[in-house]
């Protein structure tokens, strides 16, 4: 049962529903905005946001577990994602890959114990002439080799 | 490997030609269309010959008719920046360096039809952007507000999924929903967002519909061919001599494209990305790359003989069935069943006579998908079935 009046425990959806106000509308916006603060979304916060919107959890998880962006239950503070499409093939992802795995131990699509990162594949990134590319978080790095893709994970550690 | 230089002149028929990119000054260009009215709009955009490049290729004054003509207390115009498509990155440089002619684009677009409202969805991988663009945009409505235009723009963020580059997912998603298309008809146009009638337009239709505006539609239905008027941003990767954007004239063939951009042993050119035709060596001579050929929503993947074109299907493949929104049973099984299906041959476990199975359900797909998606998987799946058959087992 939601009780669309109980009080929003979790500060990141707290902010989210501030900034975002609760339309029916905004329910992407929304949960983008607490994985920015949580880096995930737990059953708690769907459940606070399915209340203040007046919808069913089930709803929100619906649409929450459609977006590639939007990871339920658990995620690294970090995401790192590298392309895995034709063009950053021919320029080398695969090197890229292996070198982001040796690094950080753990295989595409795990999350580091520390629960740092979280590293991924990703279809086209949209760097296509500047390959292999990759996100950290929201910033794109392009022209990678092993050695700059590792330095540029350094920074975050 | 060589590098060819890039030459001036691309050839004898076809040139680059510099409009996107070009610079315009805002307040003049929206002075300007603010004493056009909305038939002069349209007819201008229509004499043009403007078809959308996010793939489709629509007439955008037609699309801008329908619009204009349906009924609706609330009108809205959606900037479609989702670019997803495999090997297209031409919509972020365009809003990175030109966001202005984009926003007048919209403008443009809201006149004709009658909005008051408009969109940008951009996709979640740009959200680096987003600040600087929510401050351009910011300044773009003071703007609009100080020349008492009634028109606002506001930036939406998608949030990793191919599928919503395809507009009525795009709408769904906008809603705040999975998303998942919706059938067609009725088109946006007429019932798009939040039942509205809503025009959805790529990026570089929205400047070229600003440079129509601010060049006429003369200069630019006479740029490329009879059914190819205008130009195009190309988005060139792969085993290419020359990488990056190059604004062309419409309607060159093939071969020509490869001379300037190739590295000296193309085999295969994929156009318009994984949801586009793969045009091989041999047809290089009479492929135009344009709408009466094969059209491009800007991708070009280039392919040299060291590749196996098994790898680059398999790829492909693999991108659609994670892609699928699962919706429709066609596209969400048959991606599956293609990929297996490939791979079981490419080991051996079933006969290569198998492939002309595979091509029957990719022919299934292209007619009984939901959306674009499950019915473009068809294009790269016959194209390179049927031109590298002894790849798709032994290379
Ligand atoms: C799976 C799929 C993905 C699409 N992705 C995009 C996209 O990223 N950008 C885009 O402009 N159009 C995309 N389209 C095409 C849109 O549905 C629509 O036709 C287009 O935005 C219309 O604009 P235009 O007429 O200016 O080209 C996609 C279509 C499909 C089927
Ligand atoms: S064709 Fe594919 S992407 Fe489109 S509605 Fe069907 S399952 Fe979804």
């Amino acid at each position: 049962m939601i009780d669309i009046n109980a009080p929003v425990t979790d500060p990141g959806v707290k902010n989210a529903l501030d900034k975002r106000g609760n339309a029916r509308e905004s329910l992407l916006p929304i949960l983008l905005e607490v994985v920015k603060e949580n880096s995930f979304l737990t059953d708690t916060a769907m459940k606070e946001i399915a209340g203040a919107l007046d919808i069913s959890s089930a709803e929100v998880f619906g649409v929450a577990s459609f977006y590639e962006f939007l990871p339920i239950g658990y995620n690294g503070k970090n995401t790192i994602r590298v392309c895995k499409n034709i063009s950053c093939y021919i320029e080398g992802k695969d090197e890229i890959i292996k070198a982001i795995e040796d690094f950080l131990k753990i295989k595409a699509g795990e999350t580091t114990r520390d629960g740092k990162f979280t590293f991924k594949t990703a279809n086209c990134l949209g760097w296509c002439h500047k390959g292999p590319a990759m996100l950290i978080n929201d910033t794109p790095h392009t022209d990678l080799t092993p050695e700059k893709a590792i330095a540029l994970i350094s920074e975050y550690t | 490997m060589a590098r060819s230089p890039f030459p001036k002149k691309i050839s004898d028929s076809h040139k680059r030609v510099d409009l996107i990119f070009s610079e315009l000054p805002t307040e003049k260009t929206l002075q300007k269309i603010i004493k056009m009215t909305p038939d002069r709009i349209i007819r201008d955009i229509t004499d043009s010959g403007l078809r959308g490049r996010g793939g489709a290729g629509f007439p955008t004054g037609r699309k801008w008719t329908y619009a204009r003509e349906a009924e609706g207390d609330e009108k809205y115009i959606i900037c479609n920046a989702d670019e997803g498509e495999p090997g297209t990155f031409k919509d972020r440089e365009i809003l990175d360096r030109r966001s202005g002619k984009v926003f007048l684009g919209m403008a443009i677009a809201a006149k004709a039809v009658g909005a008051n409202r408009g969109f940008i969805y951009l996709r979640g991988e740009y959200s680096y952007m987003a600040k600087d663009l929510l401050g351009e945009i910011d300044e773009f409505n003071k703007l609009l507000t100080s020349k008492s235009v009634d028109f606002k723009i506001e930036l939406r963020l998608g949030a990793g999924a191919y599928v919503c580059g395809e507009e009525t997912a795009l709408i769904e998603s906008m809603e705040g929903h999975r998303g998942e298309a919706r059938n067609k008809p009725p088109f946006p146009a007429t019932v798009g967002f939040r039942g509205k009638p809503t025009v959805v337009n790529n990026v570089e239709t929205l400047v070229y519909a600003t440079m129509i505006i601010s060049i006429g539609p003369k200069k630019f239905e006479e740029l490329g061919t009879k059914y190819s008027h205008g130009a195009k941003v190309f988005c060139i990767s792969g085993d290419a001599g020359l990488k990056g954007m190059f604004e062309l004239e419409l309607g060159m063939k093939t071969d020509e494209f490869v001379n300037i951009f190739g590295d000296g042993a193309t085999k295969a050119v994929q156009v318009g990305g994984a949801s586009g035709q793969c045009v091989p060596r041999k047809k290089f001579k009479d492929t135009i790359l344009g709408f009466e050929g094969v059209p491009t929503g800007g991708s070009m993947m280039l392919f040299n003989s060291s590749r196996s074109m098994y790898n680059v299907l398999k790829n492909y493949l693999e991108f659609f069935t994670e892609e699928s929104c699962g919706q429709c049973t066609p596209c969400r099984v048959g991606c599956q069943q293609l990929l297996r299906g490939i791979e079981a041959v490419k080991t051996g476990r079933l006969p290569n006579t198998y492939l002309d199975d595979l091509i029957r359900v990719a022919k299934t797909m292209r007619i009984t998908a939901k959306c674009g998606l499950g019915q473009s998987v068809a294009n790269p799946f016959i194209s390179i079935v049927d031109n590298f058959r002894e790849e798709m087992m032994h290379f």
